[in-house]
């Protein structure tokens, strides 16, 4: 089938923009890139239907081959609708970020960071436990440590801060508007 | 050899010798009994219900729990005479589930099942009467831990039936995680948690590879069907090359689910650690049941297979090595439960290489063994049970006395343990015997030849040594009074707690006295093997002066000096390290995957979303290049950069990227939305000229909207985007991703159009939408008939944007009452402080204010006077109406000309926008009567209505019908029911629009005007701490 390459280059520029504003720091390019990237792909549906045509409104008299393809177009108008749902989606989000952070643009994931960042003792598996010698624990008084197996497992570092400081290790993000972060939290033991 | 040990399975299924086995199965008479599924199902369904029955009778509702597998093994030991008939084959139960994959819930009631199920069953009854005693009746989640133990019992009831791979495996994973459950039943508690998750995670492991193997078994016999596929070994044997490795590696795969589960080595430190279950867990699970699951695929796969490549090297290195390591580390264990534990394993490796030996002999001796051990090892974690609720600790350090202060309980003890150590007359003796002697006949004159059989024999018997020591050190631990002078309270024990433990003594006991009844259980069974023994082997008490005799006196000797060398052995333990301690090995895994994981996480995880598109980006251009460089592709397409019949197009499309690229430059807000407007609009052009009205339409009207909604949302912030040049933004390689990726699309798009050599789908579909969907609007009738479902699910994703938008704005509730206009002061909304520069023009406007009709608009008397705009107001009043009408007009006509659905319900939001803009929110107030909720919902429903009513007039789900009618003054009139649907999407648009409106409008005036005051800060949450 033949090709409008006016079309595909037009959707080629759309696309180009679209992915350079989605890529933004700023909330608002990002959606306005997710527009640009929805009217590439709805150019990229047309151009699909092949050359112009008639406006497909039944007519017995007219062959199928010179209507406009309606499938496509079928397509587009769903999108189309559906786009305009998603702006608005994300319009509230940009206004609710605005009200909670007064900042209209995307953060570094700091819960991400903490993750990553993450001590590999863990109370649950690596924390040392009594040994138990009864099912009825109002009676327990262990008497002997469990066989430790020395060289596994990691030892607890005592009362260093795991989760504070961690925001100023990626070099990208600028510091967020946080007045609600405690900088100076401190790992609380395990509770068992 | 072979061949007569078939004759013996085909005998029992009822037909001749030598046919295919499927063939067998369908000409006998098929013995069809129900009554397996019910009592599996009676399982499941008690468990359902069990936390109601907690909740009323408090622990004795354990009762209550056991009379199921109690009554199940009435019926078990009822169905004897079936089970073991010479004339009809073992009771089945075959119902065809997901055929096409071979997974049929068949079920099987042969010798080797029944002898299973026994144990399954009546230690299962035991042990819940047991648990009534055991618990105290406010212990929190008993309901809880109740319906998993009985659940427990009828998974393991379904995996020794099971005659289907598929179906076994899933009995199989069943028990894992009911297992998982049980043992952290003290989910408080660290230890509990943590051997739960270590045993989950070890089985889980073995179950998979099992799985794997499963398939591999299942796929070469070409049945999933157990039974067929036993049948079928022979053939399956004498295969050669690649299918026999298949079969091979399957059935070692099998094997290492049965290792897993069986706790043999490497596996076996699971099995101590999941001693922190309570102890009636321990007892079934962990001694009579679960932990059987392995020996009995090896019983079950050992008469076809036990001669594959890898059977006998995995049964006996791990089968013995089990044996010794077991009995080795039981000896310095001051925990009663532990020094079972072990002792378990132990057992298990004992029990693991007789069985899976594959002679007749063993065979019958391994099964009296799996019997005497179920029954004197749950009495013995019984016992211990009883030992620590009663004294409060299982520490041999601790305990003295206890004999002395529970006489019964020490009998009780006494057989078990005895049992355990080889000890005539008692059950444990007999298999024992039969072991060693079906051994020495293996030994002598079995396939694998006397090098390996007397090395297997030594080692048997240096492990029943190690098991007789830890018996007495089991019994002096436990029982003696010690010389410290030390005696522990023990509170007198009640008849009712004692009676499990007792009953299963009372076996042992009578199992050995009459050990010719077990024996004529398992003879049916033992039958399919080879016998290597030319005097033939029985059960028996006593066989004369024989070379077992013999080994039996030399255990018992030995075993009693290693216990009274108890002292020295401790310290000799303690002074030699093991060589191999796998529990650390395992640890150092799990040490690992976490280093692993943390690693990975932390470098894709980065909290940069920058990062991730890119990542993803970047993968989509990179795949598509390398297709385009590795494959040959077509360059040679008909391209054409004026379409003749639409020239201006390269107008708009040039307008579109300037609009494009503006808005990439552009510093305000408002600009750069404007700008991308320009690409929107010009698109709605570039539509029209292609042949798209209702696309142009629709993209107008959504434009505009969209526009507005920007506007509306935007008004707060800041007027300057946020600026560029800073730190992280990553321009060029924004720019870089961005070219390349509308390059790649470029090409691809080029590729794929020019591939099609079709024509396309959509040629029949004018002539499909006037017939079929009787209307001539083609893109209509596809949206609302021949792609109805897709515009449902399109409406749906509307109504959910709807509501996230208002429960984004709202925060609370979605707004459904505005205030209406009359509770508001004239005059009174979005007052300015100071108005600059009016002066006199601000006295007229407060005037025509005060006015008190409602000249125009309803509520634009709310308006503060330097907020209303005269002409504004007049055209509204003027063409609102209009425009609804309009809107319906396209709703109603879109069936046939452009319009629709779509159309109409974003042109009536625009009117809706228009009053709005023109008298504020209390205007929108009074416009929009009709929550959007309510639209959403009614249009929504309407929508699901038009589908759902075909059903009931014999047609399908949207399908349409028409009507045609004479109507005076319309004339002919054709309706089409999916005009209907259509007003449901009429009514969504129109709700999400009015939506907006007021999320977006009304909700943020107020913010606005009460200076963010009326807001609720949401507190920015602590990173979620890990719960521990």
């Amino acid at each position: 089938m033949s090709v409008n390459l006016t079309l595909l280059l037009v959707m080629g520029v759309l696309y180009a923009v679209g992915i350079y504003l989605l890529l933004e720091r700023s909330l608002t390019r990002v959606l306005l890139g997710l527009m640009l990237l929805a009217n590439a792909t709805n150019l990229l549906l047309l151009t699909t239907g092949g050359y112009a045509g008639l406006a497909p409104i039944f007519n017995k008299d007219i062959p199928s081959t010179e209507y406009n393809d309606p499938l496509p177009q079928a397509f587009i108008l769903t999108s189309i609708v559906i786009s305009f749902a998603v702006t608005a989606f994300m319009l509230s989000l940009i206004y609710r970020s605005w009200l909670l952070s007064h900042a209209d643009q995307i953060q570094v994931d700091r819960e991400d960071i903490r993750v990553a960042k993450q001590d590999l003792y863990d109370d649950e598996e690596d924390s040392e436990i009594a040994v138990e010698v009864s099912d009825f624990h109002e009676n327990t008084h262990p008497v002997a440590k469990r066989e430790t197996i020395p060289g596994i497992g990691y030892k607890k570092i005592a009362q260093v801060p795991i989760a504070g400081p961690v925001i100023q290790v990626d070099p990208e993000s600028p510091v967020p508007h946080d007045d609600h972060d405690q900088p100076n939290k401190t790992d609380k033991p395990g509770k068992e | 050899m072979r061949a007569r040990n078939w004759t013996r399975l085909g005998r029992m299924k009822g037909s001749g010798t030598d046919v295919n086995p499927r063939d067998s199965l369908i000409s006998s008479p098929k013995h069809v009994e129900p009554l397996v599924l019910f009592v599996l199902c009676a399982h499941f369904i008690v468990a359902i219900f069990a936390p109601i029955l907690f909740s009323k009778w408090g622990r004795s509702a354990f009762y209550i729990l056991a009379a199921v597998p109690g009554i199940s093994f009435v019926w078990l030991v009822a169905q004897y005479s079936n089970v073991f008939s010479d004339t009809l084959p073992s009771p089945a139960l075959d119902i065809s589930w997901v055929p096409v994959m071979g997974l049929d819930l068949s079920f099987k009631m042969d010798q080797l099942s029944w002898m299973m199920s026994l144990l399954v069953l009546g230690v299962g009854a035991l042990v819940l009467a047991y648990c009534a005693r055991y618990f105290k009746t406010n212990d929190a989640g008993l309901g809880g831990f109740g319906s998993q133990l009985l659940a427990f019992a009828g998974v393991m009831f379904g995996l020794v039936t099971a005659d289907n791979l598929i179906l076994l495996f899933v009995f199989w994973e069943l028990t894992t995680v009911l297992s998982y459950l049980l043992i952290g039943y003290a989910r408080t508690r660290i230890a509990a948690r943590r051997a739960a998750l270590q045993a989950l995670i070890v089985t889980t492991f073995g179950g998979l590879a099992m799985l794997v193997g499963l398939i591999m078994v299942g796929e070469s016999a070409g049945t999933y069907s157990i039974s067929e596929v036993l049948a079928k070994a022979p053939e399956l044997m004498s295969a050669v090359g690649s299918p026999k490795m298949v079969l091979d590696i399957g059935i070692a795969l099998l094997l290492v689910g049965a290792v897993t589960k069986s706790a043999l080595l490497p596996f076996h430190f699971w099995l101590p650690g999941a001693m922190a279950a309570p102890t009636p867990v321990s007892a079934y699970l962990h001694a009579a049941a679960m932990v059987k699951a392995g020996i009995y695929l090896i019983a079950r796969l050992a008469p076809g297979f036990s001669q594959t490549e890898y059977w006998q090297v995995i049964i006996v290195v791990l089968g013995l090595g089990t044996m010794i390591l077991g009995g080795w580390r039981a000896l310095r264990q001051y925990d009663l439960k532990l020094i079972l534990a072990y002792g378990t394993v132990s057992q298990l490796g004992f029990i693991a290489l007789v069985v899976g030996l594959g002679g007749q002999e063993s065979a019958l001796a391994g099964m009296a063994m799996v019997l005497a051990h179920g029954l004197f090892k749950a009495a013995l974690f019984l016992v211990v049970g009883i030992i620590d609720h009663q004294s409060g600790t299982r520490d041999i350090r601790e305990l003295s006395g206890v004999f002395k202060s529970a006489p019964k309980l020490g009998m009780v003890a006494l057989i078990g343990a005895a049992s355990m150590a080889g000890v005539p007359p008692l059950a444990g003796f007999v298999a024992k015997e039969g072991i060693f002697q079906a051994f020495i006949a293996s030994a002598m004159h079995g396939p694998a030849g006397p090098g390996v059989g007397w090395t297997v024999l030594v080692g048997m018997v240096l492990g029943s040594i190690l098991t007789f020591a830890y018996s007495a050190r089991f019994m002096w631990g436990g029982f003696a009074t010690k010389p410290k002078g030390m005696a522990t309270v023990f509170k007198p024990v009640g008849w009712t707690f004692l009676a499990a433990p007792a009953f299963l003594s009372l076996l042992t006991l009578a199992y050995g006295i009459f050990p010719q009844i077990v024996e004529g259980w398992i003879k049916p069974y033992s039958e399919q093997f080879p016998a290597y023994d030319p005097h033939g082997m029985h059960l028996l008490l006593w066989h004369g002066f024989t070379p077992a005799l013999g080994l039996s006196a030399i255990v018992i000797a030995a075993g009693i000096t290693l216990f009274m060398l108890r002292r020295k052995m401790e310290a000799f333990q303690a002074m030699t390290p093991s060589p191999m301690d796998f529990e650390r090995i395992y640890r150092q895994v799990i040490v690992l995957l976490d280093t692993v994981a943390i690693w990975v996480t932390g470098r894709t995880q980065r909290g940069s979303l920058f990062f991730y598109l890119a990542v993803i980006l970047s993968t989509a251009i990179a795949s598509v290049l390398a297709v385009l460089f590795l494959t040959e592709q077509d360059w040679n397409h008909d391209v054409y950069f004026v379409d003749p019949t639409s020239p201006f197009q390269i107008v708009a499309g040039a307008v579109i990227v300037i609009g494009a690229v503006a808005a990439a430059n552009a510093s305000k807000r408002f600009m750069a939305v404007l700008m991308v407007s320009v690409t929107g609009y010009g698109i709605a052009l570039i539509f029209a000229l292609q042949g798209a009205p209702d696309l142009a339409l629709t993209q107008m009207l959504v434009e505009t909207i969209i526009l507005v909604a920007f506007v509306l949302a935007m008004r707060s912030l800041p007027a300057r985007l946020m600026e560029r040049k800073q730190a992280g933004s990553h321009r060029l390689a924004r720019m870089i991703l961005g070219v390349a990726f509308g390059a790649v699309m470029v090409v691809v798009a080029i590729i794929a159009m020019g591939a099609r050599i079709h024509d396309p789908v959509s040629l029949a579909m004018p002539l499909m939408a006037y017939e079929g969907g009787g209307g001539l609007n083609v893109v209509n009738v596809t949206l609302v008939d021949i792609r109805a479902w897709d515009t449902f699910g399109e409406i749906s994703v509307l109504a959910i944007a709807a509501t996230g938008v208002a429960s984004l704005i709202f925060v609370r509730g979605r707004g459904q009452r505005l205030p209406r206009a009359m509770t508001v002061e004239s005059g009174s909304i979005g007052k300015l402080k100071t108005v600059p520069g009016f002066g006199p023009t601000i006295e007229i406007a407060k005037k025509f204010t005060a006015s008190p009709s409602n000249p125009w608009l309803v509520a634009g008397r709310t308006l503060a006077p330097e907020r209303r705009s005269i002409i504004i107001e007049v055209v509204t009043r003027l063409v609102f109406h209009s425009i609804i009408v309009v809107s319906i007009y396209l709703l109603l006509a879109g069936h046939n000309g452009t319009g629709g659905g779509f159309a109409g319900g974003l042109v009536a939001g625009l009117a809706l926008t228009i009053r709005y803009l023109a008298g504020g929110r209390f205007e929108l107030a009074e416009a929009t009567r009709i929550s959007a909720g309510t639209l959403l919902g009614v249009g929504l429903a309407l929508a699901a209505l038009t589908g759902v009513g075909p059903l009931f007039f014999g047609g399908e789900i949207f399908q349409s019908a028409i009507i045609a009618f004479d109507a005076p003054i319309f004339g002919h009139v054709k309706f089409v029911t999916s005009t209907l649907f259509d007003i449901g999407v009429y009514l969504v648009v129109v709700g999400l629009v009015v939506d907006v409106l007021r999320s977006l409008g009304s909700e943020i005036d107020q913010h606005e005007e009460g200076g963010m005051a009326g807001i609720e800060m949401i507190e920015d949450d602590e990173p979620l701490e890990v719960a521990r």
